[in-house]
């Protein structure tokens, strides 16, 4: 099963969401931004980083490369896409996903092991999960401070969209300790924390992130 | 030439920890009358000559969709020079 992960100029993390797919049993699939060929992939993760040196606003600016222009019509007809950290934010700037991340309170760039919970594992990306179960990834970003208005927010609690939420002391002033969301479909994720930095204990805090990997590829199979 | 400038601020109700930064700065360099600092972005956008009503138009358009994200931010367009 082919998953893409798309390369920004300014892109760090795509190695490390190629390694994660595949230890998944995956098969990683390089994508460029600016060729809009998605070649032939079922799903694809924007990944963390600076794409065009933050310059702008966060993933402002990568929100135009050709790329996206295809992931952004494939989204809406469901096509399954995780944004984490620099690719949520680029989500959100594409209006694939309502609000915004803006600067982290405390103004500190983050770099830190931080425990979520993961609150809706209906999603193609978190069906591995169990119901409320609590899992340990790196945190890492300068703004990553989920802002929306109330009534997005409400929306979002209602509807079951917050993905993932912050547990203990609130690392970034993102509203209602929202860590990810999904879109209504639920086939669009984004996650501020890094799951691809957290796949084998010798180089992560925990495993937990390979869940969404592999829980991805269980729900592409069983299609 | 002349030039369009744009600027773009943080909605009344966003957050702006860089803004409350420099105030507190403010406040800590002796300028005790400061009560709060918003920071924003300002755009200078050069054009050859008096640009068109369309043109500030077509700016207008750039901002909604580029220069600002109308989520947390506002912006206003106006002509220079």
């Amino acid at each position: 099963m082919k998953i893409g992960v798309v390369t920004f100029p300014g892109s760090l993390d795509d190695r490390d969401a190629a390694r994660a797919i595949e230890r998944a049993g995956g098969q990683a699939v390089s994508l460029w931004h600016n060729s809009d060929d998605l070649k032939e992939v079922s799903a694809v993760v924007l990944p963390g980083g600076f794409s065009y040196g933050d310059y702008l606003r966060c993933g402002a600016i990568a929100s135009f490369a050709p790329i996206m222009q295809s992931i952004v019509i494939a989204a809406n007809h469901g096509f399954p896409v995780l944004g984490i950290c620099n690719g949520f934010q680029i989500l959100c700037e594409s209006h694939l996903l309502p609000g915004a991340l803006t600067r982290n309170h405390e103004l500190h760039f983050l770099c830190r092991d931080q425990k979520l919970r993961i609150e809706n594992n209906n999603s193609v990306w978190t069906s591995g999960f169990k119901s409320n179960q609590e899992i340990l990834i790196p945190l890492k970003n300068g703004e990553g401070s989920y802002q929306c208005d109330d009534a997005v927010l409400a929306t979002l609690e209602g509807e079951n969209r917050v993905i993932a939420r912050y547990i203990g002391e609130d690392p970034n002033g993102s509203r209602n300790l929202i860590a990810g969301i999904s879109n209504e479909r639920g086939n669009v994720v984004g996650l501020m924390p890094h799951p691809e930095h957290a796949i084998e204990s010798l180089t992560g805090p925990s495993d937990d992130g390979l869940t969404f990997f592999t829980s991805i590829l269980h729900s592409l199979v069983g299609r | 030439m002349a030039k369009i400038i744009v600027e773009v601020m943080l909605k009344d109700e966003i957050l702006d920890p860089q803004g409350q930064a420099v105030s507190a700065a403010m406040v800590r360099l002796g300028f005790n009358f400061v009560t709060g600092v918003r920071q924003g972005k300002r755009f200078e956008i050069s054009t050859a000559s008096t640009p068109t009503s369309d043109q500030v138009k077509e700016i207008e358009k750039a901002a909604e969709t580029l220069l600002a994200n109308t989520v947390i931010e506002n912006f206003t367009v106006r002509v220079e020079g």
